[in-house]
């Protein structure tokens, strides 16, 4: 299965090195978020700073539902999906593996939002074990919720509207604990920020269970 | 020796609406079978259903030993089966060869074989560096059988397999098909280039309404005569 895991993640992160649609689409996307928020708050430029963990996981989620679509737009085109069933790659180690590429892309966004936020937001950066860890939970569990309601909505004709109506709540709890964390990183005490890491990591383990369990009968079923 | 395809009153589903008027249908291991009929005759959905990629709603279907009526044998078959169908499953942006190389390497093909593979069907070379996006529908055709090549299924599912290629890759496609025959593969085409394909087939099945008559190469849907041990069409059609 990791075998399989790692041949998908592989595969996928070459297509989006020769497309370039993380570097070239995303990427920016993530940027425009944060001035967009820093244009519409800039009056209070105390807001921003206070608001600055909310507002760095809201472009992250954004950012998100981007990376998931496209990740399961390369697979619906030209019959890519009977052609991962008939592959004889493990389905969990298909679902690990796009949650793995995901993931990766995800972690880029982050690298740049965080430099966005402490140039644009003047966001003084402090707990950077909690940061870290917060980020690793964060965006295992967004990638692998993700990765299960991707091959979900995309077996319908509506996906690129249902994802977000159906990925939305179900990363919610990520949002809320996320920016928990971070607040009590950035300037509040740490200590409080532990428990929600520890939130982020329960819902990342679950899906990532689930997501390895179900991929299969989703890929097939819907 | 055990048939490599047996269907009998075979209904599958597409959706939620039945498929195949109640199919029988027998391969014998190392046959080259040709599928022919009318457009909607359910030539592709017979392929679909022998690759394991469709259930079995009613009848029975055992191939290659693995009985579909059971979705985890169906889902073990797919290992063991190539398709050819007219989506090619190619990635685009990837060139040939790392096409080539991830779907060989899903199904266990080591690199002689990707590199076998992609030299049999003349993507050797230059080519094989080209993204798939630039090329022609004769090269991705030719790609996707170097993918399936480098499978090396046992049981080989060509959905109108000369299509879009021209006469070179024609050849090639029969050059491959009885290669694999002589490996011990065994070969079920749909096709509507009816001279070369009966020229290939060992034997002929018309499908017409989702259900089958058997006969020999050259022998007209009207008057095919079932080859030996091999159940003739008129099956009952679905409600």
């Amino acid at each position: 299965m990791f075998r399989d895991a790692g041949l998908v993640a592989g595969k996928d992160l070459r297509i989006e090195l020769r497309s370039r649609v993380t570097l070239q689409q995303v990427l920016p996307f993530a940027v425009l978020v944060l001035i967009l928020f820093g244009v519409a708050l800039d009056p209070d430029r105390g807001i921003l700073t206070r608001a600055s963990a909310g507002l760095f996981w809201v472009a992250v989620l954004f950012c998100a539902l981007l990376a998931i679509q496209r990740a399961f737009t390369i697979e619906a085109a030209d019959g890519g999906r009977d052609a991962l069933r008939l592959s004889g790659l493990e389905p969990g180690g298909i679902f690990l593996g796009k949650a793995m590429a995901i993931a990766a892309q995800l972690t880029a966004v982050e690298a740049l939002l965080a430099v966005g936020v402490v140039i644009m937001y003047g966001t003084e950066v402090t707990g950077v074990p909690l940061l870290v860890a917060t980020c690793v939970a964060a965006t295992a569990g967004m990638a692998a919720a993700g990765t299960l309601y991707g091959v979900l909505a995309a077996g319908l004709r509506v996906r690129e509207t249902l994802l977000p109506i159906l990925l939305l709540p179900v990363l919610s709890p990520v949002l809320i604990g996320a920016t928990k964390a971070f607040e009590a990183a950035l300037g509040g005490v740490a200590a409080d920020g532990w428990p929600w890491c520890g939130l982020l990591l329960t819902f990342a383990l679950l899906y990532l269970t689930f997501g390895t369990l179900a991929f299969g009968t989703l890929l097939e079923e819907s | 020796m055990e048939p490599a395809v047996q269907l009998r009153g075979a209904v599958t589903l597409l959706g939620r609406f039945p498929a195949l008027a109640g199919i029988d249908l027998d391969v014998a291991a190392g046959e080259i079978v040709l599928l022919r009929g009318p457009n909607g005759a359910g030539k592709t959905t017979l392929l679909r259903l022998c690759a394991g990629l469709l259930p079995v709603a009613r009848g029975t279907a055992t191939v290659l030993g693995h009985n579909l009526t059971d979705r985890r044998q169906a889902r073990s078959l797919r290992r063991r089966v190539g398709l050819l169908g007219h989506a090619t499953g190619l990635y685009d942006e990837l060139t040939v060869s790392d096409n080539v190389r991830f779907w060989g390497r899903a199904a266990g093909a080591s690199s002689e074989d990707i590199v076998g593979a992609l030299a049999a069907c003349g993507l050797d070379g230059r080519l094989a560096d080209l993204a798939v996006l630039s090329l022609s529908a004769g090269q991705r055709r030719r790609t996707s059988l170097a993918c399936l090549l480098a499978r090396r299924p046992e049981l080989w599912l060509l959905d109108e397999p000369h299509a879009g290629l021209d006469q070179d890759g024609r050849d090639l496609v029969d050059g491959l098909v009885h290669r694999a025959v002589q490996a011990g593969a065994t070969v079920l085409m749909a096709s509507h280039d009816l001279d070369r394909a009966e020229a290939l087939a060992d034997r002929v099945v018309t499908v017409v309404g989702g259900t089958t008559t058997a006969g020999a190469p050259g022998a007209g849907p009207t008057d095919a005569a079932p080859a030996a041990g091999t159940p003739a069409g008129g099956v009952a059609l679905v409600p």
